[in-house]
C-alpha cells in the first residue's frame, strides 16, 4: 500500500463523526462551515436541482470550486462523472482536498470507473452493497459512502444500502477460510480484502452514509445504522432554515444515540424539504455505475 | 487513571484505541453530563476545529472545558486539537481555549496533497513516527513553553506545564510513546 493512499485514509478518518454538506456558492460554503461541516461538496447544483433539471450533468466550473476552496478552511470535496478520468486530473490540479466519482451526475463510462490507484488525491465513492464497496477500495477509493437517492430526500436507499452492507459483512464474518475463497469469487473483489472484512468486521476503509437525509433524525438513524459519518445535500439549502437544520443535523450526528437531545434538536427547524418518494421518481441514481 | 476523549467530531476512536493498548481507562466526552465522573486527562483529536468549537458552544461544553483546563488540568491535544489549545492562530482570528502560550499555524502544509508522513525524533524518547494530515504547525512557542519536536526546521510538538500539543498525528500510527509520555506527565514522572 502506498504511503499516498495510507495518508487519503487517514483524512477520511479525520471527517468522521462529521457531516459533510453540499454548496453551490462560497456563501453557502461559509454558512455550511458555521454550522459545524467536517467538509463541503462544492457543486453547481445541488441533486435536488440537477434531478430537476434533467439533462447531462457535468463536473462544476473549476472558478466555482476555487471561490469556495478560498472561502473556507475546512476540506473541499468535488464530483466527477463515473469514468471521468479527466475531470479527475482537473480536480487534482485544482488541489481538491477529495473527489467523489459520482453517480449523482451522468456517468461517462458504463463499463469502467475511473482508475483511482493513478491519483495523489482521495476519491470517495459510492456503494449500495459490501461487493459494490470493496470494488471500489480495490480500484483505489480511500472512503464510501452509500447510493442512497440524491435529490429525494426520501432515505429508504440509503437505509436499504446500509443495512445490506452492515448484514454482508456479518456474513462474511462468520465464513469459514474455503468459504471466504467461493466469496471472493462471487463478489468479484481481491480475496485481500474479503479477508479484511473476515478478520475485522468493517471496511478497510471510512464508510458514511449518503442520499435523501433531510433531518436531524435521519442523520441520527444512518449512524445508529453503522454508518460513520454523514453527507447532507439538498436536505439543507432545500430546506426553510439551512442554517439552523444544518447546526441541528451536525449535533444530531455527535450525539446520535440521545433521543432526548434529538427531541429538541428536531424542534422548530422550519420548512424540511418537500422530497419526492422513491416510487415517484424515474430515474435511479444508485443504478449507476455497479 | 482515567483519560477523558472529546468526541464530539474526528478521530476519536483511534485514541481509545492506543489508550487501549496502554491499558489506560478511558471513556468518550460528547456532552456535558460526561464530565460529572472523576478522571485525571483529557485528550483533543484530530477533525476539525471549526465543527468542534462550534459543538463545543452548542453542547454547553466549552465552559466547563474551559475551566477545567485553566485550572491545570492535563490535556493533550493533536491537529485540531492543538488549534483548540492554541493561544493564538496565525492565519485565522478565531480562538478557542486559547490555554497555551503558542502560536499555530492552521493548514500550514496546504490541503491534502500536502499531507505526508516522517519520521522525527520527540522529547528524549527517540525517533517516532508523524503522520501529518492537512497539518498545522507551531510558529511560535513563549513562556515556560517546551519545543519537544520539529521536523524542516517547524516545531511540531510542544509542552507548556501540563498542556501537551501535537501537530501531528501519534494516534493513526502503532507507536503508543507520545501517548505514554502524557500518561507520564500525568503521574509527574516526566
Amino acid at each position: 500500500m502506498s504511503n499516498r493512499y495510507a495518508l487519503n485514509k487517514e483524512l477520511a478518518q479525520m471527517l468522521k463523526g462529521g457531516v459533510i454538506m453540499d454548496v453551490t456558492t462560497p456563501e453557502q460554503a461559509k454558512i455550511a462551515e458555521e454550522a459545524g461541516a467536517c467538509a463541503v461538496m462544492a457543486l453547481e447544483r445541488i441533486p435536488a436541482d440537477i434531478r430537476a433539471a434533467g439533462g447531462v450533468s457535468r463536473m462544476s466550473d473549476p472558478a466555482m470550486i476555487k471561490g469556495i476552496q478560498d472561502a473556507v478552511s475546512i476540506p473541499v470535496m468535488a464530483k466527477v462523472r463515473i469514468g471521468h478520468f479527466v475531470e479527475a486530473q482537473i480536480l487534482q490540479a485544482l488541489e481538491i482536498d477529495y473527489i467523489d466519482e459520482s453517480e449523482v451526475l451522468s456517468p461517462a463510462d458504463d463499463k469502467y470507473h475511473i482508475d483511482k490507484t493513478v491519483f495523489e488525491v482521495p476519491f470517495v465513492c459510492g456503494a449500495k452493497d459490501l461487493g459494490e464497496a470493496l470494488r471500489r477500495i480495490n480500484e483505489g477509493a480511500s472512503m464510501i459512502r452509500t447510493k442512497g437517492e440524491p435529490g429525494t430526500g426520501d432515505v429508504i436507499q440509503a437505509v436499504r444500502h446500509i443495512r445490506m452492507m452492515t448484514s454482508e459483512i456479518r456474513r462474511i464474518q462468520s465464513l469459514t477460510q474455503n468459504e471466504l475463497f467461493q466469496a471472493a469469487k462471487e463478489l468479484m473483489v481481491p480475496y485481500d480484502l474479503i479477508k479484511y472484512v473476515h478478520e475485522n468486521g468493517k471496511l478497510p476503509v471510512v464508510n458514511f452514509a449518503a442520499g435523501g437525509v433531510a433531518t436531524p433524525a435521519d442523520a441520527a438513524l444512518m449512524m445508529q445504522l453503522g454508518a460513520e459519518g454523514v453527507f447532507v445535500g439538498s436536505g439543507i439549502f432545500k430546506s426553510g432554515n439551512p442554517a439552523k437544520r444544518a447546526a441541528a443535523i451536525v449535533q444530531a450526528v455527535t450525539n446520535y444515540n440521545d433521543p432526548a437531545l434529538l427531541a429538541k434538536l428536531s424542534a422548530n427547524l422550519g420548512e424540511a424539504m418537500v422530497g419526492i418518494n422513491e416510487q415517484e421518481i424515474n430515474l435511479l441514481m444508485a443504478e449507476r455505475g455497479k | 487513571m482515567k483519560i477523558g476523549v472529546v468526541a464530539v467530531q474526528g478521530a476519536f476512536i483511534e485514541h481509545q484505541r492506543t489508550l487501549n493498548k496502554l491499558n489506560v481507562e478511558n471513556f468518550l466526552i460528547r456532552q456535558k453530563k460526561d464530565l460529572e465522573q472523576p478522571f485525571d486527562g483529557l485528550i483533543f483529536p484530530g477533525g476539525e476545529s471549526t465543527a468542534m468549537g462550534k459543538l463545543f458552544t452548542e453542547l454547553d461544553l466549552f465552559e466547563p472545558l474551559d475551566k477545567l483546563i485553566k485550572s491545570g488540568f492535563p490535556v493533550f491535544g493533536t491537529c485540531a486539537g492543538l488549534i483548540l489549545i492554541a493561544e493564538k492562530l496565525s492565519n485565522d482570528d478565531k480562538k478557542y481555549f486559547a490555554s497555551m502560550p503558542i502560536t499555530v499555524k492552521r493548514n500550514a502544509y496546504g490541503r491534502q496533497l500536502g499531507s505526508f508522513e516522517t519520521k522525527s525524533a520527540f522529547a528524549d524518547i527517540g525517533e517516532v513516527p508523524m503522520v501529518f494530515i492537512r497539518a498545522p504547525y507551531i510558529d511560535e512557542v513563549r513562556g515556560d513553553t517546551k519545543i519537544l519536536a520539529t521536523v524542516d526546521g517547524h516545531i511540531v510538538a510542544a509542552r507548556y506545564h501540563n498542556q501537551l500539543g501535537t501537530a501531528f498525528h501519534p494516534e493513526l500510527t502503532d507507536d503508543v510513546s507520545v501517548h505514554k509520555y502524557f500518561i507520564d506527565m500525568i503521574a509527574k514522572k516526566v
